[in-house]
């Protein structure tokens, strides 16, 4: 159970902290200035709330593993992030187009875990749920003004939701893991969600004037299974604690 | 199409800190529209705590005096004191006029 619950508070952190990752590559590169912000403004708050689920990992593992330990010191098969996440950043509407996919989704995780057993998960699902909301609308926005934009823009869009469309069925597929949190009345049930993430997906494509690509990718992200751009962005993002571990400032 | 022309337009950013206080200026941005401003505005002003409602105004929308019109705007009103309001006593009970 102890076990169970590990893996899956890993699942939700993991989510955050390499999707947080993803957007702040973003810092300095952004179309506009105000994008620039807006893109590290939400990676800043997936970043937090990776912080709150790690932390709490490390506690519900009681190896002494701290948040600052699982982020860096783990290798790519460790991680059990969803391989939608780790994709990557493309240009601008694909970023947008990952993002609003995975907000799309990660929001309705996070209504349900406002009612979860397990009060730590609650409690971050509670602080999670109004930024994610955010980020949904700033996803969806965008959206619809390049799909609905310009030729160019309306093609950039449809191509970076072809790129990651693949990868969402991963976010449904309920494992033993999840089926046991269910169960224990502390997970949500994924596979319950997938139509009112259809319906409000589909509410944005249609007023963005974009189809809804069919692709489906096997992939297996959450069970450690991951591209070899999980490792790409690793070796960046743990490069300073591997080469000098311990390192504080 | 010249590089003005492609570029977003200019929004002016009010925002009001708690209720009851006004809305001051802070600030201006880019954004394509309405919507995208408000939203520009909320991730480059409101970062830090600062806001409970924010305006965005497009920046061609405002009309603003010209500093040409300086003189004749606002020097006539320089010798005019009797439109302060300090001749007369105030009585003690009028507190922190």
């Amino acid at each position: 159970m102890a076990d169970h619950l590990f893996e899956y508070t890993l699942r939700l952190g993991d989510n955050c902290l390499i999707l947080g990752q993803r957007l702040a590559e973003w810092t300095g590169h952004a179309p506009i200035l105000e994008e620039d912000l807006a893109l590290g403004n939400l990676g800043l708050d997936l970043l937090g709330q990776a912080r709150a689920f790690l932390t709490y990992a490390g506690k519900v593992e009681g190896k002494g593993r701290s948040e600052d330990d699982l982020a860096f010191l783990r290798d790519a098969h460790a991680f059990r992030n969803v391989s939608l996440v780790e994709q990557p950043n493309g240009d601008f509407g694909q970023t947008m187009a990952r993002h609003l996919l995975f907000a799309g989704w990660y929001s309705l995780v996070l209504e349900r875990l406002t009612q979860s057993q397990d009060s730590t998960l609650a409690a971050v699902a509670e602080k999670g749920v109004k930024e994610i909301a955010y980020h949904w609308r700033h996803a969806a926005e965008w959206t619809i003004r390049l799909g609905d934009g310009t030729d160019e823009s309306h093609r950039r869009m449809q191509s970076g939701l072809h790129q990651v469309w693949g990868y969402t069925p991963e976010l449904f597929r309920m494992d033993e893991t999840d089926t046991a949190m269910l169960r224990a009345g502390v997970g949500a049930d994924l596979a319950a969600l997938q139509p009112a993430w259809d319906a409000r997906i589909d509410a944005v494509l249609v007023e963005a004037s974009l189809e809804r690509p069919s692709s489906v990718t096997r992939s297996n992200g959450k069970q450690g299974v991951h591209s070899e751009h999980l490792g790409h962005m690793l070796s960046e993002m743990q490069f300073l604690q591997r080469a000098y571990p311990g390192m504080e400032w | 199409m010249s590089q003005h022309e492609t570029e977003w337009p200019l929004w002016e950013v009010f925002i009001r800190a708690r209720g009851g206080l006004d809305h001051r200026h802070c600030g201006s941005l880019r954004a394509p529209d309405a919507e995208m401003a408000l939203m520009n505005a909320r991730d480059a002003y409101t970062r830090r705590g600062e806001g409970h409602s924010i305006w965005v105004v497009k920046a061609s929308d405002i009309v603003a005096s010209n500093p040409d019109d300086k003189g004749s705007f606002y020097d006539p009103a320089d010798d005019k004191v009797y439109r302060h309001p300090s001749f007369y006593q105030l009585p003690d009970e009028v507190d922190h006029m």
